[in-house]
């Protein structure tokens, strides 16, 4: 089967995962991201890159966060956002989600982003829109179980790209718990296309997936031996049904072995920065001295944020030269 | 129905059962094999079929089939499911109890078997439920479903949660002699675990159903055969380490079997690709190294038999992402060429032979059916098949309800010319 997220072209179709991408394509979203990051200093922070098109975001899991950054991408590129919040609509009605993308894009829908707990549910989506020749629709994996989430990963390379410029020389540890995470695995695909020689996972076994070192990653279960060294820090967020169970045994335990303190940062290069997806869980794996430190850099992530998924839509709707 | 004498002529027979592997004509009479070679004293044939380059062996004694009756006709129909058996080359087949209401009760087996019966079809071969409801709690009245035709007695998907059960199951089956068919699944661990916990599943985010689910159900089961004596056939082994426990309890000598879905002989994880639900099976579809120590089973004999596990599964619950969508493929038109499919890779003249045993002789050993083979005097169940006739699956064109499969667009070769069940001509294309 051919990589569904690029046409025959090789040219971005759908944003599925970064897993597969061409590092040329990566380097043309985080380019042309900078492109729309002086767009949000404006008086009026608007392009028409998007008039006319119309933005369908179907969440069929609750995110307010990443749904209000994609609307305020397509708002500023004068799109029309129309937002689904599934739960509460057609698929409580027995609705299947093919039939919603069908009922959709009969309403001419141009691009979905996608939210979705079951991982690969996009993929469904950009094959149905295949199969049914619907090529001029777009989907972008807006987060899917936990498998991808391709923006998120965008975005965090944007930040590391504005903060330290070169890949090539980067150690990067991701923090927490991997096993659940979809924005862990777009990371580690993301520096891997970037050419980051050294990936850390730091994580208690119960949270790392197996095999995670075929994945191109070192893993460490000592938060202090991980950290050592390191240029960049990428916190993950703790869901806090996995707080006590058998993964692990309670939110103290956790910030005692993994969170993310002021003494635990020092061994990290002094010049090191600090990431989190948001939102965070502060003393659960992060303290506040550190989330609110001078190397923290979790709020520039959020407005880069704005601007990458600006520079996905626009590439994808073709309106961006 | 009235079964003709029938003449086959100049086809290559394979009797894997009886060593045979040349051009022989076969005679039936009576619903029986008459005479293999020349016929008997007597013998006028009211038709002459003419099986020049084709394969004429025993019809497919397949070891799970979902028919789906009774309670989910919406899936697939005994109508719809038994011409697919025909169109298959599939005479006699296995199928288990998770049916809804389940087949835990006499009443149920015997209305089956006797829509079966109707048909004129393939022979269907129930397993009972081991427990009431495959709930795991109360044995099922064995001797009584034994009586109304089931042939052995199976958990189905449902693994036994307490251990003390299974025991007494097992106890309870031996006391009579029964075969209890269970697949080796920890009843908690990679329960909810949609793809083999290896590289793929941790890549694509999909939780992982780890081998030790198989491993571990197996210690428990061997350790059990081994206090309690019971025969045990085990269903749909999955992986390399689970074949190397089955290989060592048989040197042991422990009374069991084993079988494999055939999409386990040829597929892993890796047909997964993006997410493609076809290739969402129970067991889930492992490593290559698994699917090497599958194939390289079925050649020193640690796996018995080989069925198509089949599965119809209707649209509505495939067209899902790949965690929400019904786990199962259809097969039964898939087996034959599938078998010839694994004899073709071992590039051996006999291959086509020991291919065909694992579908026929061997199949109804395991099963205890006096089928599998064309010895005279046997029930006359044989198809005749062309092994170079090339065909592409294409869903729309199987007579199954069931459409989906993960060779979908796959170009086969061995394609069945005519199914006879015992002596009457069930089918031909």
């Amino acid at each position: 089967m051919l990589n569904p997220q690029l046409n025959k072209n090789g040219e971005l179709q759908h944003l599925l995962s970064i897993e597969g991408l061409p590092k040329s394509i990566v380097n043309h979203i985080l380019d042309t991201a900078s492109s729309f990051v002086s767009i949000s200093d404006r008086e009026v922070k608007k392009v028409p890159l998007m008039r006319g098109k119309s933005v369908f975001n179907l969440f069929f899991e609750n995110s307010t966060r990443t749904r209000t950054t994609f609307e305020i991408a397509s708002k500023r590129l004068s799109a029309d956002v129309i937002n689904l919040n599934i739960q509460a609509s057609s698929a409580s009605k027995g609705e299947s989600l093919l039939d919603t993308i069908d009922n959709l894009s009969a309403m001419h829908a141009d691009m979905f982003v996608v939210r979705h707990a079951q991982s690969g549910a996009p993929y469904l989506i950009a094959k149905h829109l295949i199969d049914t020749k619907q090529s001029h629709v777009h989907v972008v994996n807006a987060g899917d179980g936990r498998h991808a989430h391709p923006t998120q990963g965008l975005l965090d390379m944007y930040t590391i790209r504005h903060y330290k410029k070169d890949f090539t020389n980067l150690t990067v540890a991701i923090v927490g718990d991997i096993l659940h995470s979809r924005v862990a695995r777009s990371d580690i695909h993301a520096l891997t296309t970037l050419g980051v020689p050294e990936i850390r996972a730091i994580a208690p076994h119960t949270l790392l997936p197996g095999a995670l070192e075929q994945m191109g990653v070192r893993v460490f279960t000592n938060m202090d031996e991980g950290l050592k060294g390191v240029d960049v820090i990428i916190m993950l967020r703790l869901q806090s049904e996995r707080m006590s169970g058998a993964l692990l045994p309670s939110a103290q335990e956790y910030f005692k072995s993994y969170g993310l303190t002021p003494e635990r940062l020092a061994l990290a290069k002094p010049d090191a920065i600090v990431m989190h997806p948001g939102p965070m869980n502060r003393g659960v794996e992060i303290d506040s001295a550190v989330a609110d430190g001078p190397q923290a850099v979790i709020l520039p992530q959020v407005t880069f944020g704005i601007a990458v998924r600006m520079a996905v839509m626009s590439i994808l709707a073709g309106g961006h030269a | 129905m009235k079964s003709m004498t029938l003449h086959i002529q100049n086809g290559r027979l394979i009797d894997p059962a009886n060593g045979i592997d040349a051009v022989r004509d076969v005679f039936i009479d009576g619903g029986v094999i008459a005479a293999i070679g020349t016929a008997p004293a007597g013998f006028v044939a009211e038709r002459v079929i003419d099986a020049t380059g084709l394969v004429v062996a025993p019809g497919l004694v397949d070891l799970s089939a979902r028919l789906r009756e009774p309670g989910y006709e919406f899936k697939a129909t005994l109508e719809s499911e038994m011409l697919a058996a025909m169109q298959g080359g599939v005479t006699s087949l296995v199928c288990p109890p998770d049916t809804d209401p389940v087949l835990d009760e006499p009443g149920l087996v015997e209305m089956l078997k006797h829509r079966a019966r109707n048909l004129h079809q393939a022979h269907v071969h129930p397993l009972g439920a081991l427990t009431v409801g495959l709930k795991g709690v109360a044995l099922t009245e064995m001797a009584e479903l034994t009586e109304a035709g089931c042939i052995g007695f199976s958990q189905a998907e449902v693994p036994i949660e307490d251990t003390n059960v299974l025991l007494r199951a097992l106890q309870y089956a031996n006391t009579f002699g029964y075969t209890v068919w269970l697949r080796p699944q920890d009843a908690h661990i990679g329960a909810g675990g949609i793809a083999h916990a290896g590289p793929l599943a941790s890549r694509l985010g999909l939780s992982g159903v780890p081998v030790m689910a198989e491993t571990i159900a197996l210690h428990t089961i061997f350790e059990l055969v081994r206090a309690t004596g019971a025969r045990v056939h085990l269903c749909r082994m999955s992986s390399a380490a689970g074949l190397d426990l089955v290989r060592a309890a048989k040197k042991e000598g422990l009374p069991v079997t084993c079988d494999v879905g055939v999409h386990h002989v040829h597929m892993t994880d890796a047909d997964i690709g993006f997410f493609d639900s076809n290739a969402r099976l129970t067991p889930p579809l492992r490593s290559q190294r698994d699917r090497d120590a599958i194939r390289a089973g079925l050649l020193d004999g640690t796996v018995d038999a080989v069925c198509s596990d089949h599965t119809p599964v209707d649209d509505d619950e495939k067209l899902l992402p790949f965690g929400e969508a019904s786990p199962g493929a259809t097969g039964l038109e898939l087996l034959l060429a599938l078998m010839v499919k694994w004899a073709d890779d071992q590039h051996d003249p006999v291959a086509l032979n020991r291919a065909l045993a694992k579908v026929t002789v061997d199949a109804a050993r395991v099963a205890g059916l006096p089928a599998g083979d064309l010895a005279v005097g046997h029930a006359a169940d044989v198809v005749l098949f062309d092994p170079n006739a090339r065909w592409v699956v294409n869903g729309a064109a199987l007579a199954s309800q069931g459409k989906h499969t993960p060779f979908l667009g796959y170009e086969l070769a061995g394609q069945v010319r005519a199914t006879i069940v015992a002596g009457r001509v069930a089918f031909e294309r």
